[in-house]
């Protein structure tokens, strides 16, 4: 018994320890500021969509909550953020965190209401109040514009001293600060004791209960937790593009943060973001080609991710990794 | 009150016809979600085709209607039937991520596909001229279409009743919904059950989707576009039964047929909020006893 006590908290310490190769993605992404001066843009959109597969990861992931309603949460954030600035409250720090409140109340209540369900059921329900929020915004068009989107979300300039200029300078750095900021939390999750419970969740919900954990409770703290994150992403976005279109609460958005996690590999965070730099890069050069094709090839590289590629491009690199080892290790 | 009369016997004509259309679609998706477990998102990309190929073999190759609906069961049957050894069967008891992924995969791909070879327009379905004709029933005229899928869909639950009520291979199937690991366990392969009834549910998709093809468009998109409609009728009928798919489709039918009229703003709203209800107050389905 105390044996296991003494590994648990040593494996709790090395998740805690930062390895020097955990450094490059961040690098790099201080690097493209300075490389990539004219796509600025595009950088604020991976970003956003990093940040929001990375909530997508803390769910799905770790606690394993099998959902397809995430979108819910980015399109709340980015409803609130935008809805607050055109009704005249252009200050966007303050518009960001009551998205984030709003994204996490709404997690908080949903959350509370199906997060004892498992399977089908489960998905129908996330997918089912996602469709009730993408509703409402279709025809509550003098809050959100309806089908035209909300129009005109000007932003003031960030802590007063930085406008959203049209290079995007403001919003690349913007994003990147708080994606750190909100990696630090979500890596801190995940080791902590709090992490391993939902990693235990993940896994065997119900010997977990047997040994007294809030089941149900850790669900529901996590759920509201990338929630808000997720409510976070959406704010940054609908600030960024200065537009928040219906596309925001599509299932089509939570569909395609799937595939990005999947495709970096999930529950260990760097999968977020692997996956959602490469297919939002990707797509990006892929802009010019007719949609469709996009869509076959993403489809059919999930299908065969599913069926041949377990973990994803981070899975990938670990066997390439073991492999590699293996042969150094063998003897001549 | 004549009017009231009039406006009810619509209602309820288009709003049967349309959720037989539902029911005739969804009832292979109930089946696989129910006795393979399987969350299958991909199940409308086989009514999409089904749809595609009936509406292309009239319109291409004057194919006769009846014949081409025969065509739209046949192609998505044969599609299942390929596809379900290959990309269905690795999964079964596993993940239901990986299903989810696996089946979004496979919409994608097929919605390019029928971008590929159908163009990105909807596919319009030219009925023939006694289906376009009008039918006075005494209280007001309705269209003969509608009728027409009425009986169909009466035809066919008919048939569904006697073979799975009547049938050895139907008593299996209650079997192995009601309990896979006994059934495996008194000598039913489940293994080739599954491969048959998802054949056969694919078909009955096709088949409706090619039947339904003038109330839901066939374009590229629909495989994504009726995914949730789909989905509720089975879920709130609770997943593997079939008795209640019927039922809650003809109801979905007639309440959405009736709310386009009344209610044109919130209609929709209603019904996606009227569906959590149900699913949080009943999980396991409408028809279910334990909550």
């Amino acid at each position: 018994m105390n044996d296991t006590r003494q590994i648990i908290e040593q494996q709790a310490r090395e998740g805690t320890r930062w390895r020097a190769i955990e450094a490059l993605p961040w690098l790099l992404f201080v690097a493209y500021y300075f490389v990539f001066e004219t796509r600025l843009a595009l950088g604020n959109s991976v970003l956003v969509m990093v940040l929001f597969t990375l909530s997508l990861d803390l769910v799905l992931g770790y606690a394993g909550i099998a959902t397809l309603g995430h979108a819910l949460f980015f399109g709340l954030g980015a409803y609130t953020a935008g809805i607050v600035i055109v009704a005249g409250w252009p200050e966007p720090v303050s518009g960001l965190l009551l998205a984030a409140m709003v994204a996490a109340l709404f997690a908080v209540l949903t959350g509370s209401l199906l997060l004892h369900l498992q399977g089908n059921t489960l998905l129908m329900l996330t997918l089912a109040f996602l469709v009730l929020a993408y509703e409402v915004a279709n025809k509550w068009t003098g809050l959100t514009g309806g089908d035209d989107g909300l129009q005109g979300v000007a932003a003031a300039p960030l802590l007063g001293l930085f406008p959203f200029d049209l290079r995007g300078q403001t919003r690349y750095w913007y994003a990147l600060v708080l994606l750190f900021a909100l990696f630090l939390l979500a890596r801190a999750i995940a080791t902590s004791q709090f992490g391993l419970a939902l990693k235990g969740i993940r896994e065997n919900a119900g010997r977990m209960r047997a040994m007294g954990v809030p089941v149900r409770r850790h669900l529901v703290v996590i759920y509201a937790i990338a929630g808000a994150m997720a409510g976070a992403a959406g704010a940054v976005s609908a600030h960024s593009t200065g537009f928040v279109g219906l596309d925001t609460l599509a299932i089509a958005l939570s569909a395609n943060a799937l595939v990005m996690l999947v495709l970096g590999g999930w529950g260990r965070l760097y999968g977020a973001i692997v996956g959602a730099t490469v297919y939002v890069v990707l797509h990006h050069f892929a802009s010019n080609w007719n949609p469709f094709h996009w869509m076959f090839l993403v489809g059919a590289a999930l299908i065969l991710v599913v069926r041949f590629g377990k973990g994803g491009l981070l899975g990938l690199a670990d066997r390439l990794r073991e492999r590699l080892a293996r042969r150094k290790d063998a003897p001549r | 009150m004549d009017r009231l009369a009039s406006f009810l016997a619509f209602v309820l004509i288009d709003g049967i016809a349309f959720g037989m259309v539902l029911f005739v679609i969804s009832v292979g998706l109930s089946v696989t979600m129910g006795l393979m477990r399987f969350a299958n998102l991909a199940h409308g990309a086989f009514a999409a085709i089904g749809g595609a190929v009936a509406v292309t073999l009239m319109s291409s190759a004057g194919v006769p209607f009846l014949l081409a609906l025969f065509f739209a069961f046949a192609a998505s049957a044969l599609l299942g039937l390929v596809l379900e050894p290959i990309l269905y069967a690795p999964l079964y008891g596993g993940d239901e991520l990986d299903q989810v992924l696996m089946t979004i995969g496979l919409i994608f791909v097929v919605i390019a596909s029928l971008n590929f070879i159908f163009g990105s327009t909807p596919l319009p379905m030219k009925l023939p001229e006694w289906l376009s004709a009008s039918v006075d029933i005494g209280i007001r005229v309705v269209p003969a279409y509608r009728l027409f899928l009425i009986a169909v869909g009466a035809v066919l639950t008919v048939l569904l009743w006697l073979t799975l009520d009547r049938t050895e291979f139907g008593a299996r199937i209650r079997a192995a919904v009601e309990n896979p690991l006994m059934a495996q366990a008194v000598g039913i392969d489940t293994r080739r059950l599954f491969a048959v009834t998802f054949t056969l549910g694919c078909g009955l998709a096709g088949l409706g989707g090619a039947l339904g093809a003038q109330m839901l468009p066939i374009d590229p998109v629909y495989p994504f576009r009726y995914l949730v409609t789909f989905l509720i009728v089975v879920s709130i009928a609770g997943f593997g039964n079939i008795k209640g798919t019927l039922w809650v489709a003809l109801m979905l039918g007639v309440i959405e047929t009736a709310g386009r009229y009344v209610l044109p703003g919130i209609a929709a709203f209603l019904t996606y909020l009227v569906m959590i209800g149900l699913l949080l107050w009943r999980p396991n389905g409408l028809f279910s006893k334990a909550r």
